[in-house]
């Protein structure tokens, strides 16, 4: 078990390093912040002094190295744009990435599983289809799509509920939360949504083809000529089989969440990391892209690595695969 | 007897303040306001930068300010006079108090003065003809200038004053210092001496002022507080006004600009703002970096240069892309700068037909191909703009193959003058036009001489008035250079201005606010019905 997770950690760590790596390299292309930093009247050379402080005039691996060197102390660094520490930027930002997350996964999951369910029971029905038409729907609108169709029908006509933001917050030490106040949960709605459709449909769409997998297995035919009610066989004997790849995938999926909280983020203009990686790009802001991106491979690695404690725990073979090398 | 008295004035004292907070309560007007970007900071010469001058500069204020039609006012200075050529006495403003209560004295003006000056401050434009300041006693000064300068009221009116006892106390002497990689307090936090004071800040979420009860003048505004809101999405900007979550946005996108006027509730502001846009090519290479012709330089002939100014459709620029809101421009400075020239300001005609001639008497009867680089995200439909520009170059023969990129890749381009074609805008940060003259027009040179000129347009002529320029003191000979330069500018063609884009706003219509053409948003002007 230890070596395991050892090897694991080893292999994470790689992981982590090799996104640092391509992302330094990818730096490049970005452009130069010095110019946005010091405004059109500076003079070249105190560009140029600017670029040598900030060692921007290094060739990549070395910007790397003194990046990975700070970083392991838990130093990201000055943001060039605002001038302020990264680790204060983002601690101000996590708390609403990771609210906003939440919430979307909470809905894929509340939504997607129930109408998944209801589709996999009576695929006949109108409201089947109607769920699958819209499933469809969310697989192909884009994110930055739907959430502005959102915004015009909830925000603008109806007027119920908040453009944009996240509304009144309250300090819970470090950490800001919108779940205390009504504005704030009014404001978290459309984000929410808007984030979670594509997982939802997704959750959906597997539920429903697990468990009409599972309703023609054998042991709910044998529950059924037990002359159980269909409420037990439905729920306790098909849906309880049906979860376990579902909840595996949602899990899996909550890094992507984060991750493309970007586009979400953008819109709503909700003040999270993605926001703040969005406005990093474009104004070349290097050390919070790296920081951002590693975090974000962090959040991958972390979770892959919850996964495959997991499967560990319920594969015996995955230990007698560690036994057999011994 | 006197219980009684005391009681019933008790009361009535009671009964005064009910009805005092009841009409204060109905008169609470918040005004909420959006831009696409946040400032970067709130340390006044931290970043020289619009939107955060304009946000600071309703906190902070300067020795001069800018008045409802964009002319100097007396700020924390109440008069001033030119004592000999390099010598300026400015008298203070008495009794002035900062936020955080200390007194305003000279002291705060050098104070001010040298952090504006000092390492990690990116306003020293403002204060770069100065030489030193001398204090006559605690409400006057003496500045002294390195030349004569005639300009000075108009170039510190953004030169904003901070406390010094409130720098010292809070540790933010400077503005940054990179290499000690520590946050400044200041640029959270601020404490000036202006009609409003910064009640709270969380970075690029929410930024709230309320009124200033003990500022010096007389409030011309009626809100009780203001909450700025970066929204950075256009369609959510625009959103977040239509669904009354706004009253006032800046910038709406062109597009947007019918709808918003359709609404009865809405209104659109619009101006000519103070930059100008133009295309710069490059005229000191013996050969272009990006092009098909070998061994010369297209540009370095003045009818082609002539050839791409006249096959330029400004009209067709100003009705398509720009929605009949650009002001076509003939010189290189906006009609708001300082010393602009109007009888310069006329455009060679469109001619595609002459051009064509003209590009066959310059030895290119079929045209030739020429790469361009053009920001996309930096100015209004810039992208757009350029694509027009290459459709049109194309019916006369000049094939552009167009580059166009973020502005971080852009800008370093045409700083290393390694484009053959360019776009570009340009506000002269001093709001005067030899601030235009130095940094694009002249010759690059030592220092930041040039240093925009991304095709190193040079005339020693226009390089000679521009160094004259910065040492008259006559105002009226001082103006005659100007329009001297310019007039050879234009006869080289050295550049091909293209239009100033308009500032545009989107507000309720029950919000009245004062539009001024650098796009500073005072909230001192701010009425809400």
């Amino acid at each position: 078990m230890a070596a395991f997770v050892l090897r694991r950690l080893v292999q994470a760590a790689l992981v982590m390093a090799a996104v640092g790596l391509i992302a330094f390299a990818l730096f490049r292309f970005v452009g130069d912040p010095v110019v946005f930093m010091l405004g059109q009247d500076a003079t070249p050379a105190e560009r140029a002094a600017m670029s040598a402080q900030l060692g921007l005039d290094q060739p990549f691996h070395v910007q790397y190295g003194r990046f990975v060197a700070r970083a392991v102390q838990g130093d990201f660094g000055l943001s060039l744009r605002q001038l302020r520490p990264v680790s204060t930027l983002f601690a101000e930002r996590l708390p609403a990435t990771l609210e906003l997350s939440l919430a979307a996964a909470l809905f894929a999951v509340a939504v997607g599983i129930p109408m998944g369910v209801y589709t996999a029971l009576k695929p006949r029905s109108w409201l089947s289809q109607a769920f699958l038409v819209v499933s469809l729907i969310g697989v192909s609108l884009p994110t930055f799509l739907i959430g502005i169709l959102l915004i015009l029908v909830f925000a603008v006509q109806l007027g119920w509920l908040p453009s944009f933001g996240r509304g009144d917050v309250v300090m819970l030490g470090g950490w800001s939360t919108g779940l205390l106040t009504v504005s704030g949960l009014k404001a978290l709605i459309l984000p929410s949504i808007t984030l979670g459709l594509f997982q939802m449909t997704l959750i959906m769409r597997l539920t429903r083809s697990e468990m009409l997998e599972v309703l023609r297995a054998d042991h709910i035919r044998f529950a059924r000529a037990r002359g159980l009610p269909d409420r037990l066989v439905h729920f306790r004997h098909a849906l309880r089989n049906t979860l376990v790849p579902v909840i595996t995938v949602a899990g899996l999926q909550l890094g992507s969440i984060v991750a493309f909280a970007i586009i979400t983020e953008t819109v709503f203009q909700w003040p999270g990391m993605g926001l703040l990686f969005i406005q990093s790009v474009m104004f070349a802001d290097v050390p919070v892209m790296g920081a951002y991106l590693c975090l974000i491979a962090l959040l991958f690695v972390i979770i892959n690595l919850v996964v495959d404690l997991l499967y560990y725990a319920v594969d015996p073979r995955l230990r007698l695969d560690g036994a057999a090398a011994h | 007897m006197i219980r009684a008295v005391s009681l019933r004035h008790l009361g009535a004292w009671a009964i005064a303040c009910a009805v005092g907070l009841a009409a204060f309560q109905a008169e609470a007007r918040t005004f909420r306001f959006a831009n696409q970007g946040d400032a970067l900071s709130v340390d006044p010469h931290m970043h020289n930068e619009a939107v955060l001058l304009s946000l600071t500069g309703n906190v902070y204020e300067a020795l001069t300010g800018r008045g409802r039609k964009f002319e100097i006012t007396p700020e924390l200075a109440t008069d001033w006079k030119q004592t000999a050529p390099t010598v300026w006495r400015f008298n203070l403003r008495k009794n002035v108090k900062f936020h955080d209560g200390s007194p305003f004295t000279a002291d705060d003006v050098i104070f001010s003065f040298e952090r504006a000056k000092g390492e990690g401050s990116d306003v020293r434009v403002y204060v770069a003809a100065i030489r030193e300041i001398r204090k006559v006693d605690a409400n006057a000064i003496d500045i002294v200038t390195t030349e004569p300068f005639t300009i000075l009221p108009q170039t510190v009116s953004r030169w904003y004053i901070m406390s010094k006892k409130w720098c010292e106390k809070n540790g933010a002497m400077r503005p940054v210092d990179v290499r000690k990689g520590t946050e400044n307090y200041a640029s959270t936090r601020a404490s000036g001496t202006g009609p409003f004071k910064l009640e709270s800040r969380q970075p690029g979420v929410k930024t709230v002022f309320v009124p200033n009860p003990e500022w010096w003048g007389k409030a011309e505004h009626n809100i009780t507080e203001a909450i700025f809101t970066p929204i950075a999405n256009d369609a959510t900007r625009v959103a977040a006004l239509i669904s009354g979550e706004m009253d006032m946005v800046d910038p709406v996108p062109l597009q947007d600009v019918p709808r918003i006027r359709s609404n009865p509730d809405l209104q659109v502001k619009q101006s000519p703002e103070m930059r100008t846009i133009f295309l710069g090519m490059d005229q000191k290479r013996d050969e272009l970096l990006f092009s098909n012709v070998k061994g010369k330089n297209p540009f370095k002939d003045k009818r082609v240069r002539q050839a791409v100014y006249q096959a330029i459709d400004i009209e067709a620029i100003r009705t398509r892309i720009m929605r009949g809101v650009s002001t076509p421009a003939g010189i290189m400075v906006a009609p708001s700068v300082e010393g602009f020239v109007p009888e310069l300001n006329k455009r060679l005609p469109f001619d595609a037909e002459g051009a064509r001639r003209l590009l066959s008497e310059a030895g290119y009867p079929s045209g030739f191909e020429v790469g361009m680089n053009c920001p996309n995200d930096r100015y209004v439909n810039d992208g757009e703009i350029c694509q027009a520009v290459a459709s049109m170059l194309a019916k006369v023969g000049i094939k552009v193959n167009l580059v166009a990129e973020p502005k971080t890749q852009f800008f370093p381009k045409v700083l290393s003058r390694n484009v053959s074609f360019y776009l570009a805008g340009w506000t002269p940060a001093s709001q005067d036009a030899h601030n235009a003259l130095f940094a694009l027009m002249s010759t690059p040179g030592e220092g930041a001489q040039g240093q925009f000129n991304g095709g190193a347009y040079s005339n020693p002529k226009v390089d000679d008035l521009t160094r004259r320029i910065g040492a008259e003191n006559d105002p009226a000979k001082r103006t005659n250079m100007i329009a001297e330069a310019f007039r050879i500018h234009q006869d080289d063609i050295g550049h091909i201005p293209l239009h100033q884009q308009p500032i545009t706003w989107g507000l309720r219509k029950s919000v009245e606010m004062v539009q001024i053409p650098d796009n500073f948003q005072y909230l001192r002007w701010v009425t809400v019905k």
